[in-house]
């Protein structure tokens, strides 16, 4: 594509069927723990 | 209505994010123009309006690679409304224990009241240290198998005694029983002397270790009990720990306040000093003359771009660092329901006070109206665990909408409840550096992702490093 480059391969809607096992870890996201969004993470699986 | 795509503007590049799938594309300006109409279906109306600014060829040619995203499903990708598919039950899988609520230093911002949590300083006695984990398994549901436990305080290498019981019985546990559970401890280093060291190698412990950037920083916010400067001395200790386990399995951590606006010069300070792994943290205070207000945002925002460009020029130079909320796998992140599930305050991940006592998480240790049990009677409030679990973004009002919904998860209870007396009322400063910190990480991600791609690598396998290497 010309004026669009896509620069990752998403599972959001994917994981949707497949996620959920909850083997992964806590996420706090305060300041003293220093703050993990879940965005941070990778999955377990 | 709830936003499908969120798009910004990042040192004169152009990114969009479709919210529902994830993905994240870089764009031209034209394109960036036109997602200000486009909704999928109107190209009539966005050849109209844009025709007096752009070529009517290139906003076919822009139009067509439009439809194409959203028939591969990356762009306008389908609500995500689902409930959580997390157990209904609260589960127990990590447990922060509060082994010292007693501290060797007086930051100025400690939100725990030096250590005590506004209770009497005391320390956690081995057999509270060991019937937690015990209470931990009992209650984590059938079949799992990684769990974590945090030694926090207060100081929590103030009571070694607790913390090497502790390890010992959950040694013990996973041989007898097939399980992970992953030790940290987040220290000061006052205390971080070649026995600890040791100790803490051998244990696989992973640790966070706290400094503020640079010595001045460092020593006005970070002075012992009698008012004296710790810089020379942790940064001492954290040189000699970090080279003792080879620059793996640390966190290097620090705090930010109004003081420290151009904090960008403390990540740097940590780097220079030989640490590289490392974040730094908005602080969070109602009411004091170190709290971060709504006046600072420019700056920080700026602040941010600013360490945005330094991260990436280090990362270019050969000699990056890893900067914790810029760390983010665009193409492997958590699932939708660990998205939704949060921090797990509460539900999933509890405190353990001095005493036994069982909190939503460390931050609720002592506030009134937040005790849920005690790990002798398990969680005798009932209600609470279910508020918290049902507190994620779908039902967060202001996170329902929010276009960062996915990747921050609805931010912090702690933080909500101290500003608005309720876990459900998002902490508005909170969210407004979340989203900005978002941004920057994606457009380090998209930017690193590009240049890898310029050099022939498929998209999907950029590396970031895990929560703690
Ligand atoms: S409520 Fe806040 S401090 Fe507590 S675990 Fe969640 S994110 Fe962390
Ligand atoms: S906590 Fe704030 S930034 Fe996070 S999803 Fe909710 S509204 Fe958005």
């Amino acid at each position: 594509m010309k004026h669009i480059k896509t620069v990752n391969k998403p599972g959001l809607q994917k994981s949707l069927k497949t996620g959920g096992c909850g083997e992964c870890q806590a996420s706090c996201q305060s300041a003293c723990k220093t703050s993990c969004t879940v965005g941070n993470q990778v999955c377990e699986k | 209505m709830k936003a499908k795509i969120h798009k910004f503007e990042q040192n004169g590049e152009y990114i969009l994010l479709d919210i529902n799938s994830g993905a994240v594309h870089v764009i031209d300006k034209m394109i960036f123009d036109i997602m200000d109409i486009f909704d999928g279906g109107n190209d009539a109306e966005v050849m109209e309006k844009l025709s007096a600014s752009y070529p009517k060829a290139d906003l076919e040619e822009a139009l067509s690679e439009l439809h194409e995203l959203m028939e591969a499903g990356e762009l306008f990708a389908p609500d995500i409304d689902v409930p959580p598919t997390f157990k209904e039950k609260g589960l127990v899988k990590s447990l922060c224990l509060m082994v010292a609520q007693d501290c060797n230093l007086r930051c100025k911002y400690c939100f725990g009241d030096g250590g005590s949590y506004g209770q009497e300083r005391a320390v956690m006695s081995p057999e509270v240290g060991c019937r937690a984990i015990d209470y931990m398994l009992e209650n984590c549901g059938p079949f799992r198998k990684h769990f974590e436990v945090d030694f926090f305080g207060g100081e929590p290498l103030m009571n070694m005694k607790t913390v090497k019981a502790v390890a010992e019985h959950v040694h013990e546990l996973e041989k007898a029983k097939g399980v992970q559970i992953k030790l940290t401890m987040t220290t000061n280093g006052m205390l971080l002397n070649d026995e600890n060291i040791k100790w803490l190698n051998d244990n696989n412990v992973s640790v966070v270790i706290s400094t503020d950037g640079r010595r001045e920083v460092h020593d006005r916010m970070r002075p012992d009990a009698g008012g004296h400067g710790t810089y020379d001395k942790v940064m001492k200790n954290f040189k000699k720990f970090v080279d003792s386990r080879k620059g793996e399995h640390y966190y290097m951590r620090g705090t930010y306040t109004n003081e420290n606006l151009d904090f960008t010069e403390d990540v740097l300070a940590m780097h220079d000093a030989g640490f590289d792994v490392l974040s730094m943290e908005p602080v969070v205070l109602k009411d004091s003359p170190l709290a971060l207000r709504e006046e600072h945002l420019p700056r920080i925002y700026e602040e941010y771009d600013r360490l945005t460009e330094a991260y990436l020029k280090r990362h270019r130079e050969g000699k990056g660092f890893f900067f914790f909320h810029f760390n983010m796998d665009l193409s492997n992140g958590p699932c939708v329901a660990k998205r939704l599930s949060g921090c797990g305050a509460g539900h999933e991940y509890f405190a353990v006070a001095e005493n036994g006592d069982l909190y939503p998480c460390h931050q609720f240790v002592g506030r009134e109206g937040y005790k849920l049990g005690s790990i002798y009677d398990g969680i005798t409030n009932k209600e609470l665990p279910r508020y918290f679990r049902e507190s994620h973004v779908l039902n967060k009002e202001k996170c329902r909408e929010c276009w960062a919904r996915f990747f921050c998860s609805g931010g912090c209870h702690a933080n909500d409840d101290l500003f608005h007396g309720d876990i459900r009322k998002s902490y508005e400063l909170g969210c407004e550096l979340q989203k900005k910190r978002l941004e920057c990480a994606i457009y380090v991600q998209a930017m690193l992702a590009l240049e890898k791609m310029e050099q022939g690598e498929k998209v999907g396998e950029f590396t970031t490093a895990e929560g703690i290497r």
